[in-house]
C-alpha cells in the first residue's frame, strides 16, 4: 500500500448501468468482500421497471447502492460518496444523488454519440466535455475498449466479452479500496465451473481491472475502510424477501406444524414465493392460485386443516384479499399475512417503496375485524417480525398482518443468524377432546380469549364455522342483536390483550426523557437511527424509539412518549402511524412525511430534529 | 377417494341418522334442497369414509346453508370462494374427503374464476352444484344460468345474457369427472353421488334443483312424469342414446351431427344409435351441447347421467411427490443450514 492511502469510516458507492451491464452481480460482489473483510454494510438495488426497457435509456438503468464501514451503518444511505456510470443515461439518473466532490468513475464508451442520443443528451452537452461535472473528481476510463485488449486473442465473441467488461471495474474498485480478489475468484470459479473460457475471461478482466489501477496514474488515491466494530459471532448476509421465506420456515419448524403458502405473484413480494419454493424439502407446500382471492382463501383452507397457513402480497394483492382475511377474522383461525408495501394507489409504483398500507392493514376489512400489525425495520429484522407474526397467529387463533416493504425486501444486511435451538419452540394444541362434558365448544375461550383449534380428522370434534355472526361459545349461527355486540368486543378485547404477551416499548437511542423523541416504524429504522446520531453529535439530544408492534401498541408506549415534549412521527406516507397515536394518547405529535417512493435521506431526518430543537 | 384413508374401526359404524346435525333447516319448504341433502345423507354412510374426515365447504347462497346440516366438519364460507378454500385445505390435507357445496351463481359468476382453476388442477374433491337458475337468497335476480329473456327483480325488461352451459364449460375447463342429476330423482342422484364419490379427482355434479320461491318449475319439463321421458335422456356407459315414452326415439351420429331418428318404425334399429362413451371426449362435448331451449321444434333432449370422466394425476398426489422428491434429492430439511445459509463470515 502506498503514502496516498486515506482511511475513510464510511462510504457509499452506487454501481449504474444498462440493465445489460451486470452492475447488481458487481455491486453484490463487492459487498460480500467488504463483509468478508468485516466491515458493516447495507444495500439497496435499484431496477428498472420494464424488464426489457431500451437498452442505454434512462429507463433501462439498474443501479445497486452500497454503503459499507468501519462503523455500523443502519440504511444504504443516501448522497453517494462515489458513483460508477457505465453509459450517459446511468451518470444522468444518478448525478443528483452525488456529494459535490465526490468521485465518479465512468466508462468512456458509454458517452459516445449513439449512448448520448439513447440518453436525450445533445452531444454538445456532453457531461463529460461541457464543464457540468467540474465540482466532482471524475476518472475515465474506456472499460470497454480494455476489456477488448484484455481478452484479444480469448476466442470469445463481441458479446461475450462485452459481457465481462463489468469485472473490470470491479477489480478497479477492488484496487482503489484496497480490497482482495480472492472472495470473487472463489465465486466466479464456482459460478463458471463448468465454462471454462468464460471463467477464464472473467478472470482475466478483473486482473486486468485490478492492475490498470495499479499501473497507471488515474486516480491519486486509494481509500481504507477498516473492519467495523461488529458484535462477535457468525454472519451471513440477507435480503428482507429471503428473510421473511426463512421465517415462516423457521416458524413451522419451531411449531412443528407444516407450511403452506398459497400467493400470486406480484411485485415486490414474489421473490418470497420463489425461495419457499426452494425448500419443498422442509415440506413446506407453496401454491401458486389463480389470482390474489383464491390464495388467500387457499390460506384459510390449510389453516382450518391444521398448516401454519402463510401468505404475502403488496398493496393492489392485500387490497383483493381483504374479504377472505375478514373470514380469518370472524373464523379466529391462525394465518399470517405479509404486505411488501410498494408506492400506490393503485398500480401505483410498483418498483418503489412506500408505507401508505398502514391503515389499510389495520381497517381494511368490513365491520370491526380487528388483527395483530407488526412491522419490520430492516432486511435481517423480518425474519424476527416473522416468526414473531407466526408465534401470536398460532398463540391467539388470529391471522396476524405483517409489514416490510420494497426497501427491506431487496435491502441486504449481515445478519448475525441464530442457530435453530436458540429460537422460541411456539406451542400449538390441537384439541383432541371436547370440552363441555358431552359437547365439543368450538368458541370456547381459554385465559388469553383463544379458542380451541380442532381440525378435520379428529374423532367426535365435528363441527362447523362460517362467516355469519356466531353465537358465544357454540359458534352456531345468531342474529342476536346483544351477542354480536358482546362478540365485536370479544374479538377485540382478544387483540388488544395480546399487549400483556409482547414486550414493552423500550428507546432504540437517545435520552430517556427530553425535549423530542423520533417515533418511527418500518424501513425508516436505519436512517432515522443514523439522523439521531448525527443530530445528538452536534449536540441536540434527541431519543428514538421503533415501532415493530402497531396493533396492539406495546402497553407501555403512552408513559414512554409523555415523557418527552414533542413527539415526531416520519413515514413515508401523508401521516398514518401520527393518526393513530394522535386519535390514541390525544398527544399533538408532528408529522415528517416523504411521499416520492423513495426512502428518507439521513440528512432530511438530522435537519428535521435540528429544526424542531432549535 | 377413499383410498388414502383407513377406516376408524373404534368408532361405531356411521348412519345417515348420524350425519343430520342439531341445526334446524331453514329452506323454504318444497325446496328441492331438502331431497338433495337428504340423497347425500343417505349415500355418504355406504361411501368407507370416517365421519372425522369428512368436510363440506360451501359459499354463499341457499345452497351453502347446507355444511351446517352435515353432522361432519364443515365450513360456510364468503361468495365463490368454496373452491378456492377447498384446493388449500385439499393441498394441506390430501387424505380428507373434501366436499363443496355450490350454487349456479356462486360457482359461476362470483366464483367463476376459482371453478375453471379447481377444474383443471384436479384436487379430489366433488363440487355439488345446485343449479337453481335464479338468485334465491337475495330475492329472486337473475343468474348465469338463467335463460335469455328471463323477467327477474333485476331484469324487468327479460335478461339480456346470453346463459351459461356448466356442463359444456366444466368440458372447457378440462374437468376429470363432468356429470348431471336432479333433485326429482332421488335414486339416480344418489347413483351419481356415489360415482362422484368414487372418481378420484375434481368431481362435478351439476344438479338441476327447483326453488319453488323464485324459480318454480324451471326444471319441470325435465322432471315431471307427464314430459320426462320425451325430454330427458339418461346416458349410461356403453349404452345406446335412447329416449320417450315408449324408449322409441334414440339419437345417432351422422359423422359428427347427431340426428334423432325414430327406432320404431322407420329404417333405424337401435344397433344405428350412438353408443355413449364416458371417456370419449369428443363425443362428450357433442352430448354437453344438447342444450336447447325445449320450446324450440326439433330441439334435443336433456342428458342426465355421466358425459364425461378420465384418469388424470390430482393436484394434491403431485405435490407430495414433489416434497418426497426433494427430500430424497436434498435430504430432509435442516433448520440450521437453511439459517446459515452459502456464505458465512466470522467476527471475532
Ligand atoms: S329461495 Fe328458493 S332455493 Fe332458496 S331455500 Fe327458498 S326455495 Fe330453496
Amino acid at each position: 500500500m502506498s503514502e496516498n492511502n486515506e482511511v475513510l469510516d464510511r462510504v457509499i458507492i452506487k454501481f449504474a448501468g444498462d440493465s445489460g451491464d451486470g452492475m447488481q452481480l458487481t455491486g453484490s460482489e463487492f459487498t460480500n468482500t467488504a463483509a468478508l473483510l468485516g466491515n458493516d454494510v447495507s444495500t439497496f438495488p435499484d431496477f428498472p421497471a420494464e424488464i426489457r426497457a431500451p437498452q442505454g435509456t434512462v429507463a433501462g438503468v439498474s443501479g445497486f447502492q452500497l454503503h459499507f464501514g468501519s462503523v455500523n451503518v443502519y440504511s444504504a444511505g443516501d448522497m453517494c460518496d462515489t458513483l460508477v456510470a457505465m453509459n450517459a443515461a446511468a451518470l444522468k439518473v444518478n448525478l443528483r444523488n452525488i456529494k459535490k466532490g465526490g468521485l465518479i468513475i465512468v466508462n468512456t464508451e458509454g458517452f459516445d454519440p449513439k449512448n448520448l442520443r439513447l440518453a436525450k443528451i445533445a452531444e454538445e452537452d456532453n457531461p463529460l466535455t461541457n464543464g457540468s461535472l467540474d465540482n466532482y473528481q471524475v476518472i475515465k476510463i474506456d472499460v470497454t475498449k480494455l476489456t477488448k485488449a484484455a481478452l484479444e486473442g480469448s476466442g470469445l465473441g463481441v458479446k461475450e466479452i462485452d459481457r465481462s467488461k463489468n469485472m473490470f471495474v470491479l477489480g478497479y474498485l477492488y484496487w482503489m479500496y484496497n480490497r482482495s480478489l480472492d472472495n470473487t475468484i472463489k465465486f466466479l470459479e464456482e459460478k463458471f465451473s463448468k465454462k471454462k473460457e468464460i471463467l477464464d475471461a472473467n478472470l482475466k478482466v478483473l486482473r486486468a481491472g485490478y492492475s490498470y489501477g495499479d499501473t497507471t496514474e488515474t486516480s491519486m488515491r486509494r481509500y481504507i475502510v477498516n473492519p467495523a466494530p461488529m458484535p462477535p459471532g457468525t454472519y451471513r448476509n440477507i435480503m428482507g424477501n429471503q428473510a421473511v421465506a426463512i421465517g415462516l420456515i423457521a416458524a413451522a419448524e419451531k411449531s412443528g406444524l407444516p407450511l403452506f403458502y398459497g400467493s400470486y405473484p406480484i411485485t415486490p413480494a414474489s421473490d418470497i414465493l420463489h425461495e419457499l419454493s426452494k425448500h419443498k424439502n422442509f415440506g413446506v407446500r407453496s401454491f401458486q392460485a389463480e389470482d390474489e382471492i383464491a390464495a388467500m382463501a387457499s390460506v384459510v383452507g390449510a389453516s382450518f386443516g391444521g398448516h401454519l397457513a402463510t401468505t404475502a402480497s403488496s398493496g393492489p394483492g392485500i387490497a383483493l384479499k381483504t374479504e377472505a382475511i375478514g373470514l380469518g377474522v370472524m373464523l379466529e383461525l391462525p394465518m399470517v399475512i405479509i404486505n411488501v408495501q410498494r408506492g400506490g394507489p393503485s398500480t401505483g409504483l410498483p418498483t418503489k417503496t412506500e408505507q401508505a398500507d398502514l391503515l389499510q392493514a389495520l381497517n381494511g376489512r368490513n365491520g370491526e375485524a380487528p388483527l395483530p400489525v407488526l412491522a419490520a425495520c430492516s432486511p435481517a429484522d423480518a425474519f424476527d417480525t416473522t416468526f414473531e407474526a407466526c408465534r401470536l397467529a398460532l398463540e391467539f387463533m388470529t391471522p396476524v398482518m405483517m409489514l416490510s416493504d420494497g426497501y427491506i425486501a431487496n435491502g441486504a444486511e449481515p445478519w448475525r443468524f441464530p442457530s435453530s435451538d436458540q429460537l422460541d419452540v411456539i406451542k400449538v394444541n390441537f384439541q383432541k377432546e371436547k370440552n363441555d362434558g358431552d359437547k365439543f365448544l368450538p368458541y370456547k375461550r381459554d385465559e388469553r380469549k383463544s379458542r380451541p383449534w380442532a381440525i378435520p380428522g379428529t374423532p367426535y370434534l365435528e363441527h362447523r364455522i362460517g362467516g355469519i355472526e356466531k353465537q358465544h361459545e357454540t359458534g352456531n349461527i345468531s342474529y342476536d342483536p346483544e351477542n354480536h355486540e358482546f362478540m365485536v368486543h370479544l374479538r377485540n378485547d382478544k387483540i388488544e390483550g395480546i399487549a400483556d404477551y409482547i414486550p414493552e416499548q423500550k428507546l432504540d437511542s437517545g435520552p430517556e426523557k427530553g425535549k423530542l423523541l423520533v417515533l418511527g416504524w418500518g424501513s425508516t429504522y436505519g436512517t432515522i437511527k443514523t439522523g439521531c446520531i448525527r443530530a445528538r453529535e452536534e449536540g441536540y439530544e434527541v431519543a428514538h424509539a421503533h415501532l415493530k408492534y402497531i396493533k396492539p401498541f406495546p402497553r407501555n408506549l403512552g408513559e414512554l412518549m409523555y415523557n418527552y415534549d414533542q413527539i415526531l412521527i416520519p413515514e413515508m406516507n401523508m401521516g398514518q402511524l401520527l393518526m393513530l397515536i394522535r386519535a390514541k394518547y390525544l398527544i399533538p405529535a408532528i408529522g415528517f412525511n416523504k411521499i416520492k417512493g423513495l426512502p428518507f435521506g439521513v440528512n432530511e431526518i438530522k435537519n428535521k430534529i435540528i429544526e424542531l430543537m432549535k | 377417494m377413499s383410498e388414502n384413508l383407513t377406516v376408524n374401526t373404534e368408532r361405531p359404524k356411521m348412519t345417515s341418522k348420524d350425519l343430520v346435525s342439531d341445526q334446524e333447516v331453514r329452506w323454504c319448504p318444497g325446496c328441492g334442497d331438502y331431497s338433495i341433502l337428504k340423497q347425500v345423507q343417505t349415500v355418504i354412510p355406504e361411501l368407507g369414509l370416517n365421519r372425522e374426515d369428512i368436510v363440506f365447504i360451501s359459499g354463499i347462497g341457499c345452497s351453502s346453508r347446507f355444511p351446517y346440516y352435515m353432522e361432519t366438519y364443515g365450513m360456510h364460507s364468503i361468495h365463490g370462494r368454496a373452491t378456492a378454500i377447498a384446493s388449500g385445505l385439499k393441498a394441506a390435507r390430501p387424505e380428507l374427503s373434501v366436499w363443496i357445496i355450490t350454487g349456479d351463481g356462486d360457482a359461476l359468476a362470483i366464483g367463476g374464476n376459482h371453478f375453471i382453476h379447481i377444474l383443471r388442477r384436479n384436487f379430489n374433491v366433488t363440487i355439488l352444484l345446485f343449479n337453481n337458475q335464479i338468485y334465491g337468497l337475495t330475492k329472486g335476480q337473475y343468474s348465469p344460468t338463467s335463460e335469455e329473456g328471463k323477467i327477474t327483480k333485476s331484469t324487468p325488461a327479460g335478461s339480456i345474457d346470453h346463459p351459461f352451459n356448466p356442463i359444456a364449460l366444466a368440458m372447457g375447463a378440462e374437468g376429470s369427472f363432468i356429470a348431471r342429476s336432479m333433485d326429482r330423482d332421488p335414486a339416480h342422484l344418489k347413483e351419481m353421488l356415489r360415482r362422484a364419490n368414487v372418481h378420484k379427482g375434481t368431481s362435478f355434479l351439476e344438479i338441476y334443483q327447483n326453488c319453488n320461491i323464485f324459480n318454480d318449475g324451471a326444471f319441470e319439463i325435465f322432471t315431471e312424469k307427464k314430459t320426462k321421458k320425451q325430454e330427458t335422456i339418461f346416458v349410461e356407459n356403453g349404452k345406446p342414446l335412447v329416449f320417450g315414452a315408449n324408449q322409441e326415439k334414440g339419437v345417432k351420429l351422422d359423422g359428427f351431427k347427431p340426428v334423432i331418428v325414430d327406432i320404431v318404425d322407420s329404417s333405424n334399429s337401435v344397433n344405428d344409435l350412438w353408443i355413449h362413451d364416458e371417456h370419449d371426449r369428443v363425443k362428450a362435448g357433442i352430448l354437453s351441447r344438447f342444450f336447447d331451449n325445449p320450446a324450440l321444434e326439433n330441439h334435443f333432449p336433456r342428458p342426465f347421467g355421466v358425459f364425461y370422466t378420465e384418469s388424470r394425476s390430482c393436484y394434491e398426489d403431485e405435490l407430495n411427490k414433489q416434497i418426497e422428491y426433494a427430500v430424497t434429492k436434498n435430504g430432509k430439511g435442516n433448520l440450521d443450514k437453511l439459517l446459515r445459509g452459502k456464505q458465512i463470515w466470522e467476527l471475532a
